[in-house]
């Protein structure tokens, strides 16, 4: 059932009946794969990818990376539940890298205000020694959608071969 | 003032070009259509069989091959007709040919002349009947039927073999149906064919892309077929290689050398940057063409069942990547259907009156686009029908 979740990780909008077509499986066996899947958390979740900018130009997006002095009954764990509480919070990774240690993604309606969220909800967490913000300036491609049509079909329409 | 007519050659002038040119050209005037009308892959040539092409002009391989082609292609090629049909040829029974189009030109112009028939099942790929004609040749239509999922029966080989014909033309996986002929279908033409001096061209071009577990069986398997049997192939289709222009036939060694004449002075030797391309696309690629194969297989699948709900009997086709379903049921001819489909919806599909008079009542939807693309399309074609019950 590989290609159940290659179909919707790409498109979740494919209804019971349209997998059942495309993978010649009954639309009962497509339930309730789709149910293990969800059950289990091998589906996490569903969404849109949305292109927030087109709706408010000032939005943008910020890849933090913060250095971190673990401790012992505060390890990297511990510190990632606090940050993935907060709502402005889209992304949350354990790194190996060496010159730190998680890294953060987040979403504001402008640099201020991602600034101002670093400095006051990330920068002052226990344990974190330092941040450093990276602004996103252009979104071109995520979770496998391009931002802008780059590719259009080149073959000739028209033709009986 | 020159009279070209009567310059030009009889034969050429004489032959008819495609029935549904008018459709195209009107096609061709709608904007922003959303077309099922093309016959090639929607996948790019595989990375690594690109990257073979690269290499070569990079190292400057830019001569002529040899007449037949490049020995280790030829070898290569030799090696997957043992492993995958079983079947033996020395390299010196293959070349190496301009597409399968070539191929299938220098097969019948190798063995039709004035006055001899070949046999053709239709509806088929357009190209078997003016290449005969150009031979002087006559060609003898052989309407498949639906009810016999588009395969050609035994009977139906028997009643059109006249005294004067000289070549089977056996092109299975088809375009446009989607039938495949399997090994008891293959067995039962041979039974008619063995006792005959008839040869078959077999246009193996959609081998690599049958759906449903069983895969395409060459008629060359069959007892006593292989001494009758010229195959085509090629890259286009499996290996989404339309544009390097590739193919090959294997044959018996009388027939493959009396072809390769015409070839060395038609063509001299095919392209050298695509051969060496399609050394590694047949050494190396079974996973692409596989992965390549499933993705058509679900949309095969989607659409199937898609025009079958949407009332048009559609037959599930085996193989290639087109769908063929009927339109009859909407009370018009296929060249309306697809007239009026183009201009109330802006979707382009095929009549399948252009792929033999047989395929009249049809139409063929090719599914070598996205599955987005393809759904868009299912949702035009539903909303036509509705109104057309209107
Ligand atoms: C049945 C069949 N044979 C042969 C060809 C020729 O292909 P190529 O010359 O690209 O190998 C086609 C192309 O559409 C085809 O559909």
């Amino acid at each position: 059932m590989d290609q159940l979740l290659k179909l919707l990780e790409q498109n979740a909008k494919l209804s019971t009946e349209q997998l059942s077509a495309i993978l010649g499986k009954s639309e009962e066996e497509i339930r309730k794969a789709v149910e293990e899947y969800e059950r289990t958390n091998v589906i996490v979740g569903y969404n849109a990818l949305v292109n927030w900018e087109k709706i408010n130009p000032n939005d943008c997006t910020a890849v933090i990376e913060l250095k971190v002095q673990p401790k012992r009954d505060h390890g990297y764990d511990e510190l990632a539940a606090e940050i993935m509480r907060l709502d402005e919070v889209q992304t949350v990774w354990l790194m190996s890298s060496s010159s730190y240690d998680l890294s953060v993604i987040v979403r504001g309606h402008s640099f201020r205000d991602i600034s101002m969220f670093v400095a006051k909800r990330l920068a002052t967490l226990e344990s974190v020694t330092s941040t450093a913000t990276n602004f996103v300036l252009k979104r071109y491609k995520e979770h496998f959608f391009p931002f802008e049509e780059i590719e259009k079909d080149e073959r000739r329409h028209l033709n009986i071969d | 003032m020159i009279d070209y007519s009567k310059i030009l050659s009889e034969k050429v002038a004489d032959l008819k070009p495609s029935g549904i040119r008018k459709f195209f050209d009107l096609a061709a005037e709608v904007k922003d259509v959303i077309a099922l009308t093309i016959g090639e892959p929607d996948f790019k040539t595989p990375w690594h069989i690109r990257e073979a092409g690269i290499k070569s002009l990079e190292k400057g391989r830019t001569w002529y091959t040899a007449n037949a082609g490049l020995f280790e292609l030829r070898e290569e090629i030799s090696k997957y007709l043992k492993r995958r049909f079983s079947l033996e040829y020395d390299t010196k029974d293959i070349f190496v040919t301009v597409g399968g189009s070539e191929a299938i030109d220098l097969t019948i112009r190798a063995i039709i002349d004035d006055g001899d028939d070949m046999l053709l099942p239709i509806p088929s790929f357009v190209c078997y009947d003016p290449i005969c004609k150009l031979a002087g040749g006559n060609v003898v239509t052989i309407p498949t039927k639906r009810e016999n999922d588009f395969r050609l029966t035994a009977e139906e080989l028997r009643a059109a073999i006249t005294p004067k014909t000289k070549l089977l033309v056996l092109p299975f996986p088809n375009n446009p149906t989607g039938a495949v002929m399997r090994r008891e279908h293959l067995e039962e033409i041979a039974e008619v064919l063995r006792g005959t001096d008839i040869m078959v061209l077999s246009d193996e071009i959609y081998a690599e892309l049958t759906y449903g577990g069983e895969r395409h069986v060459s008629i060359a398997e069959i007892d006593g077929m292989k001494e009758r049997t010229i195959i085509v192939n090629g890259f286009s289709k499996a290996y989404a290689m339309t544009g390097w222009r590739l193919g090959y036939v294997a044959g018996p060694s009388p027939i493959i050398s009396q072809m390769l004449k015409i070839h060395q002075y038609a063509i001299m030797s095919s392209p050298t940057t695509s051969q060496y391309a399609a050394t590694v696309a047949m050494s190396d690629c079974d996973k692409e063409v596989e992965d390549m194969k499933q993705q058509y297989d679900m949309r095969r699948r989607y659409l199937v069942k898609a025009f079958n709900d949407m009332g048009l009997d559609c037959f599930t086709p085996e193989g290639a990547f087109y769908v063929f379903p009927c339109i009859k049921s909407t009370g018009l001819s296929s060249e309306e259907f697809c007239e009026k489909l183009l201009h109330s919806k802006k979707v382009a599909v095929v009549p399948g009156g252009a792929f033999g008079t047989s395929g009249e009542g049809f139409v063929r939807v090719s599914y070598s686009y996205s599955l987005e693309h393809l759904m868009e399309a299912v949702k035009r074609i539903g909303e036509f029908l509705e109104e057309l019950k209107k």
